[in-house]
């Protein structure tokens, strides 16, 4: 990819935003409820329930939630093709709940949206499908050109230019629509599932894809997934998402480290290390035993991953220390491990490692005992 | 076969060609819009007007299922107000193209409704209106259904434009029926079906042509 296409982008960019807007987030949704079916009798059907969330301008925000939580609703009302049914959208500062069909028309010109069908016309050419959202907001065929040819390119797709959609990959359909999605130079770059189609080497270049429009263009991202593989890729803010309501939100590391919900531990257990072995489960009781070994989860964050920590704890306390499982990942770019042990120590000693273990930066948790 | 013969299977042919020509244009003008306007506009859609949509659907079906025969000498007193008779080529033209339109709208609002809704759904986030929506996403997808619903219009009509014989509208049909059958010319009527036959190939083929070429979904890798 072309490292001047990119710049020209970026300084085009810069100086259409305005100074002043650095300290509203780009996107904050305000007690947002959307009950889908009311007042006509039916069954009706609560999507979103007091929605607070904040998108940080210029961030990679992730929401993650299984299939039905009201993810695609709740990203559909950033650009209005959902409306709430109390509640406010804040898009830069403007309530697009509030706007009315046309104000909100010329809004959805400054948001880009990628879907994870790419959703391309299937009538169109590469060239053609990047074009539409220019036609449609009237620019003429010369600026359209020149808008268009450096787009091909950021996406890598430049030989591609006269091909139909369907005689590309998933990968190229969905670099066409990432294209497409930067053709009026938005502000904001909503992803629906954008890789859930995709294989997962396919889902990596996309990601990165994502991530350097995020740096280079200074594009602020909101997608959402059902992949924690995504999030941990490139989200650095994230909101976990839940029977319609915001569980968790936060920077990606401090909310996948330090969670506190059962939901955003489900979401986890694809994450390396979360999943306990089986001859440990097995024979692991909830409750402490005569003689009983304790089964410590320890995570090590970022920095603090390389001091000996375990050893001290014999050294130091004299407790011995076993390794049963252990896991080194990465989240939003950090070192993020997790050591599962077990302990041949009485409860107060216990509680005595775990102290010197917070003293020193790393959380701990106990998963049971076994005997 | 006499000259005579040939020159009535021209004129005839002719005629067919004519009512056929006339009728669909109109029919489609007329047809075009209704069957976006059907696919548009029920409840949650482009257009909302779950009314006007009930209403247009009811009348379009009533038409679709008046035989034709039937269709043709009800309408008499309208055909009249709008030929200026109710007898000849021109008028049946009046009751082909009162028929064609509902025909055309059924057949166009099934190709808009198979284009698939997520593309209006990333039209609208692009900030389209609705007209742009119809023109540059809705009607562009469905240019090949609409080829084909257009064709099997044609084709329809080359059979319909067989029974205004009826009212003195001529043509292929009524060639048939007066000197193949009633006057016992079976080489009439072999030639009369002939060309029929030649007729509907020839229209069927053109517009499975231009309907492959319009479709772009499955271009091989």
């Amino acid at each position: 990819m072309n490292m001047a296409v990119v710049k020209t982008l970026a300084e085009s960019r810069t100086e259409s935003r305005p100074a002043a807007g650095k300290t509203i987030p780009m996107v904050e949704f305000q007690d947002v409820s959307k009950r889908f079916g009311a007042g006509t009798g039916g069954a009706e059907v609560v999507a979103l329930d007091e929605v607070g969330l904040v998108v940080p301008r210029g961030s990679v925000t992730g929401i993650i939630g299984r299939s039905g939580a009201g993810k695609s609703t709740l990203i559909r009302l950033v650009n209005g093709l959902e409306k709430p049914t109390s509640g406010k959208v804040l898009v830069d500062g403007t309530d697009v709940a509030g706007l009315d069909e046309k104000s909100l028309r010329s809004v959805r010109r400054s948001i880009g949206m990628i879907f994870q069908h790419f959703n391309l016309l299937s009538s169109r050419t590469a060239f053609d499908n990047i074009a539409l959202p220019l036609e449609i907001a009237g620019v003429d065929k010369a600026t359209i050109e020149k808008r268009v040819t450096p787009l091909l390119e950021l996406v890598g797709l430049s030989d591609k230019r006269n091909r139909y959609p369907s005689e590309l990959s998933g990968g190229q359909k969905q670099r066409i629509g990432i294209a497409r999605a930067l053709a009026t130079e938005p502000k904001l770059l909503l992803s629906d599932e954008a890789t859930s189609a995709l294989d997962p080497e396919t889902t990596r270049s996309i990601l990165a894809l994502l991530q350097k429009i995020n740096r280079d263009l200074g594009l602020t991202v909101l997608l959402i997934t059902h992949e924690m593989e995504v999030i941990k890729t490139i989200a650095d803010h994230v909101a976990v998402i839940d029977g319609g309501r915001i569980v968790e939100q936060g920077p990606t590391f401090d909310v996948f480290t330090a969670h506190k919900h059962e939901t955003t531990r489900a979401l986890l257990g694809g994450l390396s290390g979360m999943h306990l072995p089986e001859f440990l489960t097995t024979r692991m009781t909830k409750n402490p035993v005569a003689g009983s070994r304790t089964i410590l989860r320890v995570v090590f964050k970022g920095e603090n991953a390389t001091e000996p920590m375990l050893a001290r704890l014999g050294s130091d306390l004299g407790i011995e220390v076993n390794i049963m499982a252990g896991a080194v990942d990465e989240i939003a770019g950090r070192p993020f491990g997790m050591l599962v042990v077990s302990l041949l120590a009485e409860a107060e000693k216990v509680d005595r490692a775990r102290g010197f273990l917070a003293d020193h930066g790393l959380s701990s948790e106990v998963l049971g005992y076994v005997r | 076969m006499s000259a005579d013969i040939l020159a009535l299977l021209i004129k005839a042919t002719g005629q067919t060609l004519y009512m056929v020509a006339v009728a669909g244009l109109i029919g489609s003008l007329f047809g075009i819009p209704l069957g976006v306007f059907l696919a548009t506009s029920e409840r949650g859609e482009l257009f909302p007007a779950p009314s006007v949509n009930k209403v247009l659907g009811l009348i379009v079906n009533a038409t679709r299922s008046t035989p034709f025969i039937i269709l043709v000498v009800a309408i008499i007193p309208f055909t009249r107000a709008v030929a200026g008779t109710s007898i000849g080529t021109t008028a049946a033209i009046v009751p082909l193209t009162i028929a064609t339109i509902p025909f055309v709208a059924r057949l166009v609002e099934t190709a808009i409704r198979e284009v698939d809704p997520g593309l209006t759904e990333a039209a609208r986030a692009m900030g389209a209106s609705p007209m742009q929506i119809v023109f540059k996403v809705l009607l562009a997808e469905a240019r090949p259904g609409i080829a084909s619903a257009l064709t099997l219009t044609i084709v329809s009509l080359i059979g319909y434009a067989a029974m205004v014989g009826a009212i003195g509208g001529g043509g292929l049909g009524d060639l048939g029926i007066r000197y193949g059958y009633q006057r016992f010319m079976p080489d009439v009527m072999a030639i009369v079906v002939l060309v029929l036959i030649i007729l509907v190939q020839l229209v069927q083929s053109a517009g499975d042509r231009l309907a492959r070429q319009f479709d772009k979904r499955n271009r091989p890798k």
